[in-house]
């Protein structure tokens, strides 16, 4: 298998899979005039992302600088109003100091909504043909960073799919990489097995309570990470989602904790802790798939590795997303979605194995540039609402 | 599907006292594991749970060799088991009471 990676070389050093320029609205008024600029030019890679709220919020901040500052983002175009609360000074600067082309434009102060797309899209055209332009260096195995999640789930996701993606998980260790897995509200009643697997004690007791917090959030909310579906597909309990869920993470040792937005100090397994710190608060710690998607990107995922057995058909803005099916029926139903078929290994066909080295190509064949199917399906879902974090402490750091 | 041929049930652990489907199987077909056989009492999909020995009221499910939750009823080997005779220990399951149909 040829691993070597052609990447687009940032000024800050990082290296990207995709070229991507985004449009970001900085509250939803400013959003239908962030979409007619970036719908014009979707064919060449531009793609929406924003954020709704009126009100300031850090971790919303935090969110936005390190999209728009992805390794697979090459320029930004913010888009404000211009009476939101969004900090924009702080981002147009971080992407200033990223060394990525940016500008800023306010649709009150540019004249209303017909002048501000004219204006966007002039700009759009003339930043695409530097983007064109970037320098590609080789980027190797361990460079890159994957994050996992499962969604539409079923009784077949976590006996195929997510095991399968455990075992890329593994390989992906091996070979230096950082690999990211999620969804603490579905490791409840996995947290001492986590803990075992931790590098030091330490670790081992953050690891506990990020998952007891997520149990006394969800309490309090008094709904459970289950949606109707997945009893539907045989899952009849959270603890046995929880099961399924946690074998994305594979069996190699867990590294650290990250928050979203932080990104991976060197190669391993880490916890992303996706419920927030504090009083609950906001509501729901991720209101859909998408949501904890761009919390895996903003922490530095390159793509995505997607569990599902009912058949989810979302993608995302920035990374690809890898679709792997967990059962033959869903996959031949719905194949224009799915990438890999993991029901192989109900059918007898194959061993966990052999999908989790199938997943691994893949993952190296998408860095090279190979389309996923919702890349090809124009699949570009983002959300990102309110939440609030507490940094980590130094027990979640690797040593 | 196919009523005829037997589906082996797949079990994940050697201390599950539950296996699973490994396809879509119709009422009535045979459904077996290791030297039983069972007659299924409705359509399932992959992946749902079939008792494969007698489980007490109380008792806990196991799957993956862990508890999933404890059993509501007294189940019998070669039942369905899911929301009708087995209830979280944590939170309880949220589902829709009856979805509408789709039009295709």
């Amino acid at each position: 298998m040829e691993t070597e990676i052609s990447a687009y070389l940032r000024s800050d050093g990082r290296k990207g899979i995709r070229n991507h320029l985004l449009v970001v609205y900085l509250v939803e008024c400013a959003k239908h005039v962030a979409d007619e600029i970036s719908r014009q030019y979707r064919e060449r890679g531009v793609q929406l992302v924003g954020f709704s709220g009126c009100f300031p919020n850090e971790y919303s901040k935090k969110m936005l600088r390190e999209l728009c500052t992805h390794p697979n983002v090459g320029g930004v175009l913010m888009v404000s109003l211009g009476c939101e609360g969004f900090d924009r000074g702080f981002l147009k600067s971080a992407i200033e100091k990223s060394g990525r082309p940016v500008e800023l434009f306010g649709i009150q102060s540019t004249g209303g909504t017909r002048k501000t797309i004219e204006a966007g899209c002039r700009w759009v055209e003339n930043t695409l043909s530097i983007m064109d332009d970037v320098e590609r260096v080789t980027m190797t195995t361990e460079e890159l960073v994957v994050g996992t999640i499962c969604g539409g789930s079923d009784g077949t996701s976590g006996i195929t799919a997510n095991p399968a993606i455990g075992h890329s998980f593994d390989r992906l260790v091996k070979e230096g990489a950082s690999v990211i897995f999620e969804e603490t509200g579905e490791l409840i009643g996995c947290e001492q097995i986590l803990a075992e697997r931790a590098t030091h004690p330490e670790l081992g007791g953050a690891l506990v309570a990020c998952v007891e917090k997520a149990a006394r959030y969800y309490d309090t909310l008094g709904h459970g990470s289950f949606a109707p579906g997945n009893a539907d597909g045989g899952l009849t309990t959270i603890e046995e989602k929880s099961m399924g869920a946690y074998a994305k993470s594979g069996g190699s040792q867990i590294s650290g904790i990250l928050k979203p937005g932080d990104r991976p100090q060197k190669g391993g397994l880490y916890l992303l802790d996706v419920v927030p710190d504090g009083e609950v608060r906001f509501g729901f710690p991720n209101i859909n798939d998408n949501a904890e998607i761009a919390e895996l990107i903003a922490c530095g995922s390159h793509m995505i590795l997607f569990a599902t057995g009912r058949g989810s058909v979302v993608g995302s803005v920035i990374s690809p997303v890898i679709k792997v099916c967990g059962n033959s029926e869903t996959y031949r139903h719905m194949k224009d979605d799915m990438d890999i078929n993991a029901g192989r290994i109900l059918d007898g066909d194959d061993n966990l194995e052999e999908v989790g080295e199938e997943i691994f190509a893949k993952v190296i064949s998408v860095a090279q540039g190979e389309q996923t199917a919702s890349e090809s399906l124009g699949h570009q879902e983002f959300v990102l609402t309110y939440k609030s974090f507490t940094p980590l402490g130094p027990s979640c750091f690797p040593r | 599907m196919d009523a005829v041929r037997e589906q082996v049930l797949v079990r994940l652990h050697r201390d599950d006292n539950i296996a699973c489907l490994p396809c879509s199987v119709g009422e009535g077909s045979l459904v077996r594991f290791e030297e039983e056989s069972w007659k299924l009492d409705s359509s399932r999909g992959p992946g749902f749970k079939i008792a494969i020995r007698a489980i007490s009221k109380g008792e806990k499910i196991l799957k993956f060799g862990v508890s999933i939750g404890s059993a509501t009823v007294d189940i019998g080997a070669g039942e369905v088991v899911h929301l009708h005779n087995l209830k979280s220990d944590y939170i309880a399951t949220y589902t829709l009471e009856e979805g509408a149909k789709y039009g295709n």
